[in-house]
């Protein structure tokens, strides 16, 4: 007992931002993107993304659901027996949804009712699920907030990018402001291809070419 | 590390207690502003079939100065009380409840728009209507005007109707194609209106324009061809349901 109290004393705390934990944030955004690398949660990826609105709104739910699951997973994980740790995980992440999809229900209805299955479909996200799996059982709380955050901005804002090009182009407006009739061009023609989850897997095709080009990602 | 069976077993026993109290304690507390959102959504539903709602209105206040809520039955006559004699409100008449039943058991309700200084005087009769779309159901508020034949206004929901195509059911363009059309031939007998397969006014102002002579037909939507019909079925079908009403009441004024 003494012996390990020593080592602890002896041990040099970590900074709270030192740069291992800058990367657990700035890795998921860039050179390891849970959409366009790892090429995870395509799904809701597709099905949200036809206006900015509703995919914000989505961005919030998963990065809140992913950050707390990731948080409450790590407070527990010793805990966990590790033949039932996925059902855990599972009951985590269902909690954790169903409380956003009640809350936008209260005080969101009109939200509520454009995106109500595909809230409860964050369950089966598996960004969400792979992240406790992979880091929260094995992290500290604070490392696996931040890798919950880095996850969840990853997928945000690739969600978010699909969503400014598939509302610019498929309704002619951003946030629901008809951008094109500001500008003083009345007869854009919107593209229906682009409301269609056809017009999803183009730019999210193409989003996933320019960044990996970038990075220099390959797959083996 | 392996855990004893024992252990597995309370944890979960502890787990589901823990999630479960959470969330039913969450349902308990959210539940009054949930039913609140319900509410105010039926309302702004039915509101938005006559007039055209800013943002910031007050739809409770509104509400409540203009709309005064019937039930009636196939036959016309008012409905105060259901099967068990509880009394029936029309604002919690669940119409999808109501489209399962055959036509003659259904409860509808009657939304009557008043007048600003006179409550009497009716100024359009707002009816409930409910469908099936292409991929889902669709449903609907239609407005009749005080001669209960015009329409003057209608509003239209859907669950998943392809976006930009078949969802445009939602959209004001669509929903004023149907001002100042008409259900019943000059016989008196239901005709309804029906969308027409194609948008050859090509939107807006010239898909009114289109069809304006014609009582009975609206400009269709391009691709949308099978909303459009569904969206006919559903009319037709309810006008019919309120048929006995609406004659009752035009013959009593």
């Amino acid at each position: 007992m003494s012996e390990e109290v020593k080592e602890l004393v002896v041990k040099k705390s970590e900074p709270l931002f030192s740069k291992r934990r800058k990367r657990l944030v700035s890795d998921p955004l860039n050179d390891d993107n849970p959409v366009t690398v790892q090429v995870l949660g395509i799904c809701s990826a597709l099905a949200v993304t036809v206006k900015m609105e509703p995919t914000f709104i989505m961005s919030i739910a998963v990065v809140f659901v992913i950050v707390f699951a990731n948080l409450i997973i790590s407070l527990i994980r010793n805990l966990v027996p590790s033949r039932v740790r996925i059902i855990v995980q599972l009951g985590v992440i269902a909690t954790l949804v169903t409380l956003v999809s009640e809350v936008l229900k209260a005080y969101n209805y009109e939200m509520y009712k454009v995106l109500g299955a595909f809230v409860g479909l964050i369950i089966t996200n598996c960004i969400v699920m792979g992240r406790l799996e992979a880091f929260a059982m094995g992290n500290k709380p604070y490392d696996s907030v931040l890798d919950g955050l880095g996850s969840g901005f990853g997928y945000a804002w690739i969600i978010l990018a699909v969503a400014f090009f598939r509302e610019l182009w498929g309704s002619g407006s951003v946030f629901d402001f008809k951008v094109f009739e500001a500008i003083g061009i009345n007869n854009f023609a919107t593209n229906g291809l682009m409301v269609d989850s056809i017009g999803a897997f183009m730019i999210l095709g193409i989003l996933i070419w320019v960044q990996r080009s970038k990075t220099g990602y390959v797959e083996h | 590390m392996r855990q004893s069976n024992t252990y597995i077993i309370v944890f979960t026993v502890i787990m589901t207690v823990i999630i479960g109290g959470l969330l039913s304690g969450a349902n308990q507390i959210l539940g009054p502003a949930q039913k609140k959102s319900i509410e105010l959504d039926t309302k702004t539903q039915i509101l938005k079939a006559v007039m055209k709602l800013e943002e910031g209105d007050d739809i409770l206040e509104i509400y409540k100065l203009r709309i005064r809520s019937i039930v009636v039955d196939y036959n016309g006559d008012i409905v105060e009380k259901d099967e068990k004699g509880n009394p029936i409100e029309a604002e919690k008449v669940n119409v999808l409840k109501n489209f399962k039943k055959d036509k003659e058991n259904r409860q509808l309700p009657v939304f009557s728009f008043v007048d600003e200084n006179d409550e009497s005087k009716v100024i359009a009769y707002i009816l409930p209507t409910y469908g099936k779309g292409l991929w889902n159901s669709i449903s609907g508020y239609i407005a009749l005007g005080a001669d209960m034949n015009t329409i003057v206004g209608a509003s239209f929901g859907h669950v998943q109707e392809t976006p930009g195509l078949g969802a445009r059911i939602s959209s004001d363009d669509i929903q004023d194609r149907f001002k100042g059309k008409k259900v019943y031939d000059e016989a008196g007998s239901v005709v309804s209106v029906s969308m027409q397969k194609g948008e050859k006014g090509g939107g807006g102002a010239g898909s009114i324009e289109f069809y304006k002579s014609d009582d009975h037909k609206v400009d269709g939507m391009s691709g949308a061809t099978l909303t459009g019909k569904g969206l006919n079925a559903m009319l037709a079908e309810y006008f019919d349901c309120y048929n006995n009403y609406i004659k009752k009441t035009a013959n009593a004024q």
